[in-house]
């Protein structure tokens, strides 16, 4: 071995033994991009309320038979357009349901629309931004013209479109959604691809021998999927409000399925004898999205701080 | 910035034509006959058949769909299946009054929002900073047809001080809250955009040179700062037209608006699939005509990009 190599090495280790007399060396070699994000994350506060507000909508989706005092589509005539009371905390609507009961039920539309839909779009986009950003040439020209087609409709008329074609019903507001929402994806996804393939550090593991398969889902993929993970996030809050305008323009769930953009048309012609029809699905909706666009937020602050 | 202007032409050419060619496919996948929907039931197989070649609808789609795009040069909308009468007097008819909405809508989006964004940024976590936070967060959360209810119950019905609904006589007090409620995200997304422009436009270093000459602070941030960082903000300001073209469906059925969002919502429900993709066609096309007008007004306010694409055409 050349004597400077040697040298070199003789160094390398003395610093790690004296890394490791302070304890760093540990966390330096465990550290990765993902745990140093959620490491930020868990620092910042409003990412945190964001995350409570998921997880407590979740578990509230999950045990909606437990947690609502009535059945959500039970009518009760001799009860209708009651307003809030300790027997109905949210009231009750002109057919004598309880609304307390029927937004407890209605965020499981509305998780699962948001999840859901932009989970196909996450498939959709991340398969063609791949193919986009890999390969390049005629299919990145096709792939970013037809991301453009997609980019020329407004989100909720591109929706309204689809929804009036396939008509209403849970699984085709999954389709609409989460085709329209896949140029985004795409267009991020092989936006990083680019602008890692010649990154130096890639250059670097090419240079030590990794294979293109190692190179892909070692280095590429995670650092490409970190701003995916961000925008999901965010998109999941807008899908949610996308429902509900569907399901407000009558595009939605059918009723009697409790949805709370059903709920919002349903008050309309109301909102002067029964204003709180209106109000608490309204509500569980702007606090739901909130979660989400916090968490987005806080989620964007953790992987690059630089933004902030 | 002549080549420029071409290319971007030429780009938008792809996006048309996929545009109607995606909306002429969906329109002719509904699963519903439009000679049915137009002579409603009791109506004989004969004149079925008359209707449908007399629409042209018996021809291979390939046929349909030049027509249709060769209409649409024209002009030419089609028929709407319910009112038997042209989509274009139909939309022509409401058009105008969303047209006036929108831009009842940008002007208090422009003034709220540049405001909003000026003052976070010149008191940057201060009380006001904050206050602009949490609202611009919130307004995203908000959807604006709940908004526009809230704001019907609250100032139309509680304080009674605006109309609730409808255009009245057309007056001024008919158009705020609509215009407010579909303003509400655009607002936040300038306020947003504002700040953190104007932000990075305080760092620099000809605005410390502008302080020690002895200016004062409005001299500063009005003639130094503002012309600059308003850049960012005027081309998001000419994209919004066409988004808010397209938030005008949710608040003009909230407040019985007669425009043309109203118009396709009721098309919807009556399944009157030209009327629908009609006004959508004509809302995507200002959407992108709009974004052709803000790209190109960008290459001319900064040259940059202009270079950038040069060289990348090399």
């Amino acid at each position: 071995m050349y004597p400077e190599v040697k040298k070199d090495l003789k160094e390398q280790s003395e610093i790690t033994e004296i890394l490791e007399d302070v304890g760093m060396e540990k966390k330096y070699s465990r550290s990765s991009l993902y745990k140093d994000a959620l490491r930020r994350l868990k620092k910042n506060k409003l990412a945190m309320i964001g995350l409570a507000i998921i997880i407590f909508l979740i578990i509230i989706a999950i045990l909606a038979p437990l947690v609502s005092p009535y059945n959500p589509i039970e009518r009760i005539k001799e009860e209708s357009s009651l307003s809030p009371s300790r027997a109905h905390l949210f009231g009750t609507d002109l057919l004598g349901r309880d609304i307390f009961s029927r937004v407890v039920y209605g965020s499981r539309i509305s998780l699962e629309v948001g999840i859901i839909a932009v989970g196909i779009s996450v498939a959709i986009g991340l398969f063609f931004g791949a193919l986009a950003g890999y390969f390049g040439n005629v299919s990145d020209v096709l792939i970013m013209r037809m991301a453009d087609i997609f980019f020329a409709f407004p989100y909720i008329l591109g929706a309204i479109v689809i929804m009036t074609v396939l008509g209403p019903g849970l699984i085709n507001i999954f389709i609409a959604i989460g085709i329209l929402g896949w140029a985004s994806f795409a267009r991020i996804f092989r936006g990083s691809i680019l602008s890692i393939k010649n990154k130096e550090y890639i250059e670097a593991a090419r240079a030590l021998g990794a294979s293109n398969f190692r190179i892909i889902t070692k280095h590429i993929f995670p650092n490409a999927f970190a701003p995916i993970i961000v925008y999901a996030t965010m998109n999941v809050g807008t899908a949610i409000i996308v429902e509900a305008a569907l399901s407000f323009l009558g595009l939605g769930v059918q009723p009697p399925t409790p949805a709370w953009g059903k709920m919002l048309s349903e008050s309309l012609n109301y909102i002067d004898i029964a204003p709180w029809m209106m109000f608490f699905p309204g509500l569980a909706i702007v606090i739901t999205v909130l979660g989400f666009v916090l968490l987005g937020d806080g989620l964007r602050d953790a992987f690059d701080p630089r933004l902030k | 910035m002549f080549y420029y202007i071409l290319k971007r032409i030429l780009q938008v050419i792809p996006v048309l034509i996929g545009v109607t060619l995606i909306l002429f496919i969906l329109m002719y996948i509904i699963p519903e006959d439009p000679a049915r929907l137009i002579l409603q039931k009791g109506a004989t197989e004969q004149a079925l058949a008359n209707l449908r070649e007399k629409m042209g609808i018996d021809k291979p789609l390939y046929v349909q769909y030049w027509r249709y795009v060769s209409n649409l040069a024209r002009g030419d909308l089609g028929i709407s299946y319910r009112y038997r009468r042209p989509v274009n007097d139909i939309l022509a008819e409401h058009y105008p009054n969303s047209i006036r909405l929108a831009l009842v809508a940008i002007v208090i989006e422009v003034i709220i929002g540049i405001f909003a964004g000026i003052i976070s940024a010149v008191k940057k976590y201060s009380f006001w900073d904050m206050l602009v936070t949490i609202s611009t967060t919130l307004a995203v959360c908000i959807p604006v047809f709940w908004l526009g209810m809230m704001f019907q119950v609250a100032f139309g019905l509680k304080l009674g001080w605006l109309p609730m609904s409808g255009m009245g006589d057309g007056s001024i007090k008919y158009y705020i809250l609509p215009a407010i409620t579909l303003a509400s995200v655009s607002t936040a997304f300038v306020a947003r955009m504002t700040r953190g422009s104007m932000l990075e436009v305080l760092s620099n270093d000809y605005i410390t040179t502008a302080h020690a000459k002895g200016l004062s602070e409005f001299r500063v941030i009005t003639k130094h700062a503002l012309k600059n960082a308003l850049i960012p903000v005027v081309t998001l300001i000419g994209l919004d037209l066409g988004a808010l073209m397209g938030g005008a469906i949710l608040t003009e059925t909230v407040f019985s608006w007669p425009g043309v969002g109203r118009t396709i919502y009721l098309a919807i429900l009556q399944r009157d699939a030209p009327v629908v993709i009609g006004g959508t066609i004509i809302l995507v096309l200002i959407f992108i005509v709009m974004n052709l007008i803000v790209d190109i007004l960008y290459a001319w306010l900064d040259p940059r990009i202009r270079f950038e694409q040069k060289e990348l055409n090399v």
